[in-house]
C-alpha cells in the first residue's frame, strides 16, 4: 500500500469508530436519568469534537506536508494564547509577548518547513531563553521579574518548542520508510488521543483510587493502567505503519503514553497554580486547546528524539 | 461587506472575542450598549461578539479626532463598522457633540458607546462622562446593556504598537433600570458599577 492509501484505511478505521462512539452516545442519551446526565452530554459533545479534531487533521493530511505545519503553528497560536491569557504578566512583558506570537510561532515553523534541524532544535531554548527576557528588562520593571521570565519561557516551551516537534516528524529521514513520515505523525497522535480517551473510559468504566486528587481529580490507578496498556497494545498492532517492529513499537507507544500521563498531570498542576479549571472553551466538551495538547506537548518531543536517535543514521 | 468579514476574522483570531450573554440574551431590541475603553480593539471586539442579525443595526461611536484622520482609520470606521463620530474637542460651543448619536438613536439603530470618553490602562473603568445621561434622559425606551471587555487592556494599551493575542471575553449584563428623578451622578455611578460588576462576576 502507498502512504496515501494506507491513510484512507486508517482514516476509515477512526471513522468506523467515532461513528460507534456516537451510537453508544446517543443509545446513553436517551437512556440517562438525571445523575447522569452531565456526564453524557459531556461525552456526546466531546465525540462531537473529535469529529471536527479528526476532520481538520485530515484535510491538513490531505492538502500536504505545508498545511500540515500551518495547522500545527495555528495549534501553537492557540495554545500560547491560553497560557498567557491565564498568566498574569505585566505591561513591560508586552514586547517580549508580541515577539513571542508573532516572531517565535512562524519562525519555529518555517525553520520545519525549510528543513533546517539545527536551528530548529535551540531556537526557543536557546536564542528565546536569552533573548524574551532581555526584551522585558528594557521595560525596567522588576516587580516579580524572574517569576513573569520563567512563566513567559514556560509558555513558549510548551506551547511552541514541544508542540512544533509533531510536525518535525516530518524532518526525519528515516530508510526505508521515505515518503511515509506523515504516517509516523499520524501514529504518535494515534497514541496520544487514544491514551487520553481510554484513560478516560476506563476511569469512568473502573476508577476507585485517585493517583494525585489534589492535581487531577479524574485521574484514577485504574483508568491510567486500563488505559495506559490497552493504547500500548494498539500502538504495538499498528507497528505496519510505522519503521518500528512491533516489540519496538509496543516501546514507543509505552514512552507516548507514559510522557502523555506525565504531561496531563504537570501541565493540571499548571492550571491550578494559574487559578483555572480548564485553559479555555475553544473545545466543545474538552475545554481549551491546551486541554487536548497537554500530552501531546509532553509525549511529542521524546518520541521525536527516540526515533531520531534509534532510527535514523 | 468584505472589510466587516475580514475585520471579524481578525478580531477572532486575535482575541476570540466570544460573547457571555450573563443577564441579557442576544434581542433585537434597540440598545445603548456601553463597556469599559481600554484598547483600539475594543469596538471591534464588542462588535465581533453581537451576532451577525444585530450588528447590521449596532453603530458604534467613535472619537472623530482619531477614526476620521486618514484613509485608513476612515475606511475601517465607515466601511468596516459603519461608526457614528463623535468630537470630543468641541470647536463651537453652542453646537451639540450628541446630535450624530441621537440621529442615530431616532433612525433605530443601535449603539455601541464607551461612557469614559478615552482609553484606560487599568482592567477596571473610570469615571464615566455625561453623554450616556443626556441619551437615556432622551431615549427612555432604550435599552441600556453594560458590558464588560476582559483582557483588551493587555492586549494592546495604550502606547502599544503591536498587540498581544489574549482571549478576550465580552460580557453582557442586565439592561439598567430606569429611576425616576435620578440625579446624573447616581445615574453614571450606577451605570459604571454596572460595568464593573460584570468584571467580578466570573463565578455568577
Amino acid at each position: 500500500m502507498t502512504a496515501q492509501q494506507t491513510f484512507y484505511v486508517l482514516m476509515g478505521g477512526i471513522a468506523a469508530v467515532l461513528a460507534l462512539a456516537s451510537g453508544i452516545g446517543a443509545v446513553l442519551g436517551r437512556r440517562a436519568g438525571e445523575g447522569a446526565r452531565a456526564v453524557v452530554d459531556n461525552l456526546n459533545a466531546r465525540i462531537r469534537a473529535w469529529w471536527v479534531m479528526v476532520g481538520v487533521f485530515a484535510l491538513a493530511y490531505l492538502l500536504g506536508p505545508t498545511a500540515t505545519i500551518v495547522m500545527f503553528a495555528l495549534v501553537s497560536w492557540f495554545a500560547l494564547r491560553e497560557f498567557m491569557t491565564l498568566t498574569p504578566t505585566r505591561p513591560g512583558d508586552h514586547r517580549a509577548l508580541s515577539v513571542a506570537f508573532f516572531i517565535a510561532i512562524p519562525l519555529q515553523y518555517l525553520l520545519i518547513a525549510r528543513d533546517w534541524y539545527g536551528l530548529f532544535s535551540i531556537l526557543i531554548p536557546v536564542y528565546g531563553f536569552l533573548l524574551l527576557p532581555s526584551l522585558s528588562v528594557l521595560a525596567q520593571d522588576t516587580g516579580d521579574f524572574l517569576a513573569r521570565a520563567a512563566k513567559i519561557q514556560w509558555g513558549v516551551m510548551l506551547t511552541v518548542y514541544c508542540i512544533s516537534h509533531v510536525p518535525a516528524l516530518l524532518l526525519l529521514d528515516i530508510p526505508g520508510y521515505e515518503g511515509r513520515n506523515a504516517l509516523l505523525l499520524f501514529y504518535m497522535m494515534l497514541v496520544v488521543q487514544l491514551s487520553d480517551v481510554l484513560q478516560y473510559v476506563f476511569g469512568k468504566l473502573f476508577g476507585r483510587t485517585k493517583i494525585a486528587p489534589v492535581v487531577s481529580p479524574s485521574k484514577t490507578v485504574e483508568g491510567f493502567v486500563g488505559g495506559a496498556l490497552s493504547a500500548t497494545a494498539v500502538g504495538a498492532a499498528m507497528w505496519w505503519i510505522t519503521p518500528f517492529s512491533p516489540l519496538q513499537a509496543a516501546g514507543m507507544a509505552a514512552a507516548i503514553v507514559l510522557m502523555g500521563f506525565l504531561g496531563g498531570l504537570v501541565l493540571s498542576a499548571v492550571k491550578r497554580s494559574l487559578g483555572a479549571k480548564d485553559w479555555g472553551r475553544m473545545i466543545e466538551g474538552h475545554g481549551g486547546m491546551m486541554d487536548r495538547m497537554d500530552s501531546v506537548s509532553f509525549a511529542a518531543p521524546v518520541f521525536f528524539h527516540l526515533t531520531r536517535y534509534f532510527f535514523t543514521p | 461587506m468584505l472589510i466587516s468579514a475580514l475585520l471579524i476574522g481578525l478580531t477572532r483570531a486575535l482575541v476570540g472575542a466570544a460573547p457571555r450573554w450573563q443577564g441579557a440574551g442576544p434581542s433585537d431590541v434597540q440598545r445603548i450598549y456601553f463597556a469599559n475603553h481600554s484598547s483600539h480593539i475594543d469596538t471591534l471586539a464588542l462588535w465581533s461578539a453581537l451576532p451577525p442579525a444585530l450588528r447590521r443595526h449596532t453603530r458604534p461611536v467613535a472619537a472623530a479626532d482619531y477614526w476620521n484622520t486618514d484613509a485608513l482609520r476612515r475606511c475601517i470606521a465607515v466601511r468596516g463598522l459603519n461608526a457614528v463620530f463623535i468630537e470630543r474637542q468641541r470647536s463651537d460651543p453652542a453646537a451639540d457633540p450628541l446630535a450624530p448619536l441621537a440621529e442615530a438613536l431616532s433612525a433605530g439603530d443601535s449603539l455601541i458607546l464607551f461612557p469614559e470618553g478615552t482609553r484606560n490602562l487599568q482592567p477596571l473603568p473610570g469615571p464615566f462622562k455625561a453623554g450616556l445621561f443626556h441619551l437615556a434622559q432622551r431615549f427612555p425606551a432604550v435599552e441600556l446593556v453594560p458590558v464588560y471587555l476582559e483582557n483588551l487592556h493587555r492586549c494592546l494599551p495604550k502606547g502599544s504598537l503591536f498587540p498581544v493575542p489574549l482571549i478576550c471575553t465580552v460580557r453582557f449584563g442586565a439592561p439598567l433600570v430606569r429611576i425616576e428623578g435620578e440625579t446624573r451622578t447616581d445615574f453614571l455611578e450606577r451605570a459604571r458599577t454596572a460595568v464593573v460588576a460584570l468584571a467580578h462576576g466570573e463565578q455568577a
